[in-house]
């Protein structure tokens, strides 16, 4: 399936700024989340969440509460014991905690009542008993736990687990490195908050069946769940996805509400509707982990990379979920962007007593990118080069595999470094200062000393940084088999045509009712799969987008996609409708090519018309009615993916996360300024470029290249699951979360890429999570060349930011009194730790700290 | 108690429990769900409705206060089933991803802009800094308002200068040309 030349047809359709299909029921008011659905007869669902972080449920009294009027029933765990859980090795959780509650929000029982407010008021009635155990919220404390504050008991020193790469030989590179920086990175935890707070409908059908409407990103995966917990089978359960307010990885495994939901309407015997408050949606949270990077990278005196070597912790939370899949994506993508011969990554994933982590925008990837890419330019800064030169010395020559085994055809990454540096004035504006002239003595103020002398307070800085992200996983979490999607595309035998109307040869119009549906399983979420798809199938037909109508994520109806994660929508499914629509047009060609004795191979579908070779022609409506078996009521065309073998990578232990069929890329500057009285940092302005292959649709890419930025600054300046010393979650609203809102949020232009690749349909990839990572290094640079310091925390809070001003201003004149890279201390001054910078003749090796 | 209140130009009367926010005699008692709760706790405005005219966030405001109230939500403001200008470029510019934020941020610049036919950006950034998106950055949700301001400008400037509206448009939208493809509604109708 590789790009193709386009006909004038597909180009009218394949990269035209075009309108979301469904957007006029987005901005009519009149689409239907899951919230918007109500069903005769149906109850509300209020869960009942710890209050304690780590205890023995002993038992629970739910008399008073089922006393109250309008209540039906209370259920518990019990009615649920079944554990489950995305990963086949990580089942440890119920959706009610049968015997113990492992967090402050974990979810103890449900109270259904004929209203909301009914269920609310029962909460405080049900008693539980609990028997607390002690709790940990730092990982490090978790590993040294004695027995009993173990969360899981199968998991000894709550470590979920660890994993051990090594590829070349890192600790000999490092030791003939001409430079080495060596620091400690820590990323706390960020959760999606999509706007869209999560909701369930679950209903019993009178022939025992179920049918549940969720807010998901994976309707795939909670079938699978739901036949598991409530042990049916799954062709009795129906699960349709209505519209999803977002979900940026919040939704994209199992949520207790879910499997709650048809618990409780099986007890109930009616429908059950439960939808998460905005406060419960941060205590599920699934978002992304606290992580803690030990992180050493060695240059040769040219910039060229010798080797990385990398300890991630990750603080995984009180349940598996995607916990080993984020780590190992913290590994994988480490050394794969660019050309590293010498990687050594130790990763693990630890289990404390606070809300589970899981999958978010950038899965895994954008702490370690955060701290690679702040290392790179500590690295160039000693190296005396220009931080995108130095990116350049490091390029991938694809086609290539990375040193772990990833393939990679396409690559537009120098293209994306060499708009954004032509874009934001880069070299002028840096010009004389990091290209030309690393200073001398590293005073630990940086080479801008003499500007900020004169303007003490209001400093200008540019940083660069890159990122990239997978376009969809190559392996299937649970099945190495599984196809990974299929589209079926089907053309109706047109209804009789009017009296005195023609019965075939006109061309479509735009008016004319939709000419084919396709039916496919992805979940549209806002990213604009719909769209996408309907852009396929109509470019390949020659229809218009108006005569193609999609049905999607209904399990009755709809065939099996994997669901919206890892940014697989567009290349995998995209890649299906496409096989779908060619499969179709072959049905239809085969047909007409009998009847016009031509090769079927001549024949083409443009303009809403079937065209032969010698200029006959039919409208697409007639050639589906002359193309229809006898009897038969619609043409169905079948279209599958699943990633080619050569892209599904290596054999060692973990090497089935990070392959992927394609990768897409990202470079940004960011501008930046800090008012060294305040410590705030104000972002001026984004420049990112993102090779997304090719842009299907060009609003939809930069609205997520825009807003894959945009999530990376809330976690740069001001984004950050707090937590009491107790496990309380401090902050769970969108005011103390801190979501920028549109006056903290700066212009961002975003530049399209193509790379074209090869295998991509029409040659696109990702387009909606690459970009987020290399904002956040891109500020810390821009930070480091507006006041010298260095920042190794996210959020870039006012606090941290003064707290790194007066250390920068307390450093000894040499700057070397701030390098111990493994004392962690929260924020240091500039220079980077590690060794001095090389001597003509060539530092000693050295490891720094 | 009886609530009685004029929504979407339809007067209403309503029984009501007196501690029923707006937000759920909308969404609950008359199934005008296109009305959002983010939050519940009026920092996301993805609840905001016009109260005689006024933003206001559904969410916290009690429906016995808006007795005697003109209440416009997002359903009612197309006319004859035609989107507003204002809706129809949040779909063409971007301005709408997941669309769970929309309703409230179409309410609060439609607000904005009865009251301000010419708002500079940094106006429209106030008028819309109660509002929160999670999906675009905002960017593009500026760019939908300052495309719609441009449409209407074309629309009350000089017929025979097509062209000038649809160039400032374009410098609305920054790098992104406006989209060609029609209004999608009969592919769903």
């Amino acid at each position: 399936m590789a790009s193709r030349p386009q006909s004038d047809a597909a180009r009218a359709i394949i990269g035209a700024p075009t309108a979301m299909v469904d957007a006029p029921r987005k901005t009519s008011g009149a689409g239907a989340y899951t919230d918007d659905l109500a069903v005769p007869g149906m109850l509300h669902g209020k869960i009942l969440h710890s209050h304690l972080p780590h205890a023995r449920i002993r038992g629970v009294d739910a008399g008073a509460a089922l006393a109250l009027p309008g209540v039906r029933c209370v259920i518990t765990g019990a009615d649920a014991p079944t554990a489950y859980g995305v990963l086949p090795i990580g089942k440890d959780e119920c959706a009610l905690q049968p015997d113990k509650a492992r967090y402050i929000g974990d979810n103890i029982a449900c109270v259904v009542a004929e209203s909301e407010r009914i269920a609310a008021a029962a909460l405080p009635l049900i008693r539980v008993e609990y028997e607390p155990l002690p709790a940990y919220f730092d990982p490090e404390a978790a590993m040294a736990a004695p027995a009993a504050g173990w969360l899981h008991d199968h998991r000894p020193r709550n470590i979920e687990k660890e994993y051990h790469h090594v590829f070349g030989d890192p600790d000999a590179a490092l030791a003939r490195a001409a430079a080495v920086c060596r620091n400690r990175y820590v990323c706390p935890a960020v959760t999606h908050a999509a706007m869209e707070p999560h909701a369930t409908l679950a209903r019993f059908e009178p022939d025992g069946g179920l049918t549940v409407w969720s807010s998901t990103q994976v309707p795939y995966y909670l079938h699978k769940t739901l036949a598991r917990v409530l042990q049916m089978s799954m062709e009795r359960i129906r699960v349709i996805k209505p519209m999803v307010g977002g979900g940026f990885g919040g939704k994209s495994e199992v949520c207790p509400l879910e499997i709650v939901a048809a618990v409780a309407a099986r007890r109930a015997g009616a429908p059950v509707k439960i939808t998460y408050s905005r406060e419960e949606v941060f205590y599920t949270h699934r978002g992304r982990p606290l992580q803690l990077t030990e992180l050493e990278t060695g240059a040769a005196a040219d910039g060229t990379i010798l080797a990385v070597r990398a300890r991630v912790i990750q603080d995984g939370g009180a349940y598996c979920g995607y916990g080993p899949v984020t780590l190992l994506y913290s590994g994988a993508l480490l050394g794969a962007m660019y050309d590293i011969p010498n990687v050594r990554w130790d990763g693990y994933r630890v289990l404390t007593n606070k809300p589970a982590c899981g999958a978010m925008r950038g899965h895994g990837t954008v702490n370690t990118r955060f701290a690679f890419e702040a290392q790179l330019d500590e690295l160039a800064e000693r190296l005396g080069l220009d931080p995108a030169e130095l990116r350049r010395r490091n390029f991938l020559q694809p086609p290539c595999r990375t040193v772990n085994g990833l393939r990679v055809l396409s690559y537009g990454l120098p293209e994306c470094l060499e708009t954004v540096v032509a874009a934001s004035g880069w070299r002028e504006r840096r010009t004389g200062r990091a290209a030309g002239a690393p200073p001398a003595v590293n005073d630990g103020r940086g080479p801008r000393r003499a500007d900020r002398a004169s303007a003490p307070s209001r400093r200008h800085g540019l940083g660069v940084a890159c990122s990239h992200y997978v376009s969809g996983a190559a392996n299937a979490v649970d099945r190495a088999d599984a196809i990974h999607s299929t589209v079926y595309v089907e053309a109706a035998a047109p209804l009789p045509a009017p009296a005195g109307g023609a019965s075939g040869g006109g061309a479509a119009s735009d008016a004319a009712p939709p000419a084919v549906a396709v039916l496919t399983g992805t979940a549209e979420i806002g990213q604009g799969s719909d769209t996408m798809q309907a852009q396929i199938v109509a470019a390949a037909l020659g229809l218009p987008l108006a005569a193609v109508a999609v049905i999607a994520a209904d399990s009755a109806i709809t065939p099996m996609d994997l669901g919206s994660y890892s940014s697989r929508v567009t290349f995998m499914a995209g890649n299906a409708a496409l096989r779908a629509a060619e499969d179709l047009k072959q049905q239809i060609a085969a047909a007409l090519a009998r009847r016009w004795n031509c090769d079927p191979e001549a024949i083409r579908c443009l303009g809403g018309q079937v065209l032969g070779p010698s200029g006959q022609a039919l409208s697409f409506a007639a050639a589906v009615a002359a193309a229809l078996p006898p009897g038969a009521a619609h043409l169905r065309g079948v279209g599958t993916y699943s990633p080619p073998r050569e892209a599904q990578g290596g054999d060692f232990k973990g090497a089935g996360v990070g392959p992927s069929p394609a990768y897409s890329y990202s470079a940004q500057v960011a501008e930046v300024s800090v008012d060294e009285d305040s410590g705030q940092v104000t972002v001026h302005k984004i420049w990112a470029a993102h090779d997304c292959g090719r842009a299907l649709n060009p609003v939809a890419v930069e609205g997520q290249v825009i807003g894959s930025v945009w999530m990376g600054l809330g976690q740069a300046l001001s984004e950050e699951m707090a937590y009491t010393r107790s496990g309380q979650l401090a902050n769970p609203g969108l005011l103390d979360y801190r979501v920028p809102t549109i006056l903290d949020s700066p212009p961002v232009e975003a530049f399209i890429v193509e790379s074209l690749d090869p295998e991509g349909p029409f040659g696109a990839k990702e387009a909606g999570e690459g970009s987020l990572a290399a904002v956040i290094p891109a500020i810390a640079n821009a930070i480091y060349d507006a006041a010298g310091i260095r920042l190794y925390q996210p959020p870039f809070t006012p606090d941290r930011v003064l707290r790194a001003l007066q250390a920068r201003a307390a450093a000894p004149a040499s700057g070397q009194a701030a390098t111990a890279g493994q004392d962690q201390p929260e924020t240091k001054p500039g220079p980077a730790s590690g060794p001095p910078p090389p001597s003509p003749a060539g530092a000693p090796p050295q490891a720094g700290g | 108690m009886i609530t009685a209140f004029t929504v979407n130009g339809q007067p209403r009367r309503l029984e009501l429990d007196p501690a029923t926010l707006l937000l759920e005699a909308l969404r609950e008692h008359l199934r005008l769900t296109g009305t959002k709760c983010g939050c519940d706790d009026s920092s996301c405005g993805a609840c905001t409705v016009l109260v005689n005219g006024q933003p206001a966030l559904a969410c916290t405001l009690l429906a016995a206060g808006c007795d005697g109230a003109d209440i416009t939500t997002i359903e009612g403001i197309a006319t004859d089933g035609r989107l507003t200008a204002l809706q129809r470029a949040f779909g063409r510019m971007g301005g709408a991803q997941c669309g769970f934020c929309t309703p409230g941020m179409v309410m609060a610049a439609k607000a904005l802009l009865d009251g301000n036919p010419d708002p500079s950006d940094g106006e429209i950034q106030a008028a819309l800094s109660g509002n929160i998106c999670r999906c675009t950055g905002y960017v593009q949700i500026l760019a939908s308002v300052r495309a719609a301001l441009a449409e209407a400008a074309g629309a009350a400037a000089d017929a025979a200068r097509p062209k000038a509206a649809a160039d400032a448009q374009r410098r609305a939208a920054g790098p992104t040309p406006p989209p060609q493809a029609a209004e999608p509604q009969s592919a769903h109708g």
